[in-house]
């Protein structure tokens, strides 16, 4: 039953981590269309300003500390990155959907190879606060306390996501461009201001994961980004693109499967489980679990 | 044969609130509008008429910007065919697409409120023309009637301050008393704002237009008064390949 227990709450956490990572990717690509490959280097790139930040920062303060203004600045690093990325290289792009495409896997390309000709191809250990990286039981299982944080921030995240878009008029304006983004245009709506804004948000979402998925592994590493990305683009798929709540139930059935495979199975199968699971869904429901609404 | 196409001055007397010259629309390599120049007058309805495939659709798309298109487009003596979709929307333009294109998963009062977000189904116009919405605002478009969803399309472009509205097939698939209804909606709409009308209903364009540009393989072929092409059967079956006493009523 503990063993179960630790499963679930390690599954469930996972997939928390994984629905802050597709969160974004799936408005961008809802209400753009874009597949944004270079979305690793978003969470690259907001794990590796966290690091920094936390670096920088003075030892006297607690971790924890050090670690909210590391997220801080990871956000707005991640948000910064994803608006540059969107007025200068997507926006040229769109309707020109593979160069888009060639675009952002040479950036993802690119922004691996660039984090290791600055910080090395070696991992870099991360600090975490001490309540983190101890336990709880629970029901007899020595559950890690990280895992809360990120269901946790998950739950905000979805939340604070869909009071965006049904509560405001942002909102109203992405949910709208998610079902016919000519017809918004066509209503007199600056939708490309809207395409900048998501990006951003999208950015902001993925610096978060970035940080978060470092606290995870324990460390920032230039390809941690791409290998989460691979991973963010499964439950994108599973979940439908632009649908937030398909992103979430597939986020948490993915990161269930993951831990279950992973231990009833052998180590390693995990992952091909999930593939598995991808191939599962595409063939039996090809329109993906939820549709494409946001 | 037709007649010789009068010059646009000559069907057009006063000051016309659009202007097409030498518009043509290129899709690969397909030539869709060659050379195609009307006017549109600043009252009352024109229709915009011809036979399936021709480029009416296509004329409508690359007024509003959303068919590459090259020519000169002038709205109120202002070139407009270097704008975006959103600013020739915002310019004056209103646009009810073919199909009507309403956000199916959004309610009523959403769709409306994407133009006016401020008060959407509770603005005046909305009461006054469209009351059926008033009481279905918090129901999702996607689950209206063809009707209704019509209604939406109508009202939602009505919330804007238009100098033109071009209106692409308002009744195709509806019921006959949903036709009327969309036509009395339409006759009332004109008589404040000019109306571009695609529409292959002949009764309907015979009820409200009052003037007629034809197409017919991406080109202008004829212009003139409404009355006198419907009263015209042979230049009608001609022009359209249809007979007045074949079309239901409006």
């Amino acid at each position: 039953m503990s063993d179960l227990v630790l499963l679930l709450v390690t599954g469930l956490g996972l997939g928390a981590l994984y629905f802050i990572a597709a969160s974004g990717l799936s408005l961008i690509y809802g209400l753009m269309g874009v597949l944004n490959f270079a979305h690793g280097v978003f969470m690259t790139a907001g794990a590796y300003a966290s690091w920094l930040t936390m670096g920088a920062l003075p030892v006297e303060w607690p971790v924890a500390v050090r670690l909210v203004v590391g997220v801080l600045v990871a956000v707005a690093v991640g948000a910064v990155v994803g608006l540059v990325v969107e007025v200068v290289l997507i926006r040229p792009l769109y309707r020109h959907h593979i160069q888009q495409v060639l675009v952002t896997v040479g950036l993802s390309l690119a922004g691996v190879a660039a984090a290791q000709g600055i910080w090395g191809a070696d991992p870099r250990p991360v600090e975490k606060p001490g309540w983190m990286s101890g336990t709880t039981v629970v029901l007899g299982a020595r559950l890690p306390n990280d895992r809360f944080v990120y269901v946790l921030v998950a739950v905000a995240l979805f939340a604070g996501l869909l009071a965006l878009l049904h509560l405001t008029r942002l909102g109203l304006v992405i949910r709208a461009g998610v079902e016919n983004r000519t017809m918004v245009e066509a209503l007199g709506i600056n939708v490309h201001r809207t395409f900048t804004i998501v990006f951003a948000l999208g950015g902001a979402a993925a610096g978060l994961a970035g940080v978060l998925y470092s606290q995870y592994a324990g460390s920032v590493s230039p390809a941690q980004g791409s290998s989460l990305l691979i991973f963010a683009f499964i439950v994108v798929v599973i979940g439908g693109t632009g649908s937030l709540a398909g992103t979430a139930v597939a986020a948490v059935v993915v990161g269930l499967v993951q831990q279950l495979a992973n231990y009833y199975a052998a180590s390693g199968v995990g992952d091909l489980s999930v593939v598995l699971l991808l191939a599962l869904v595409l063939l039996l429901r090809p329109t993906s679990l939820k549709g494409a609404t946001a | 044969m037709t007649e010789p196409i009068p010059s646009a001055a000559e069907t057009s007397p006063a000051a016309p609130v659009l202007t097409l010259e030498d518009v043509h629309v290129r899709y690969g390599g397909s030539h869709i509008l060659q050379d195609v120049s009307f006017d549109v007058p600043a009252t009352g309805v024109t229709a915009l008429l011809g036979r399936n495939g021709v480029g009416k659709t296509t004329t409508l798309r690359s007024i509003i910007g959303l068919a590459p298109r090259s020519g000169r487009i002038l709205l109120e003596g202002n070139e407009i065919q270097d704008r975006t979709t959103a600013r020739i929307v915002r310019g004056g333009i209103g646009y009810v697409p073919e199909d009507r294109e309403v956000f199916g998963g959004l309610t009523v009062d959403e769709n409306l409120r994407l133009v006016d977000p401020d008060r959407g189904v509770d603005a005046p116009v909305v009461a006054r023309l469209f009351p059926d919405l008033v009481s279905r605002r918090g129901q999702r478009a996607g689950t209206l009637s063809g009707g209704e969803q019509q209604m939406v399309a109508l009202a939602r472009v009505l919330l804007r301050d238009n100098v033109l509205l071009l209106v692409d097939e308002p009744t195709k698939g509806l019921a006959p008393k949903l036709v009327t209804e969309v036509a009395d909606v339409l006759a009332e709409v004109a008589r404040s704002t000019p109306i571009l009308l695609v529409e292959q209903n002949l009764p309907l364009v015979r009820r409200i237009a009052d003037r007629v540009v034809v197409l017919d393989a991406g080109a202008v072929v004829h212009r003139g008064a409404a009355a006198d092409l419907v009263a015209d059967a042979d230049l009608t079956r001609e022009l359209l390949g249809v007979s007045m006493r074949r079309e239901g009523a409006a």
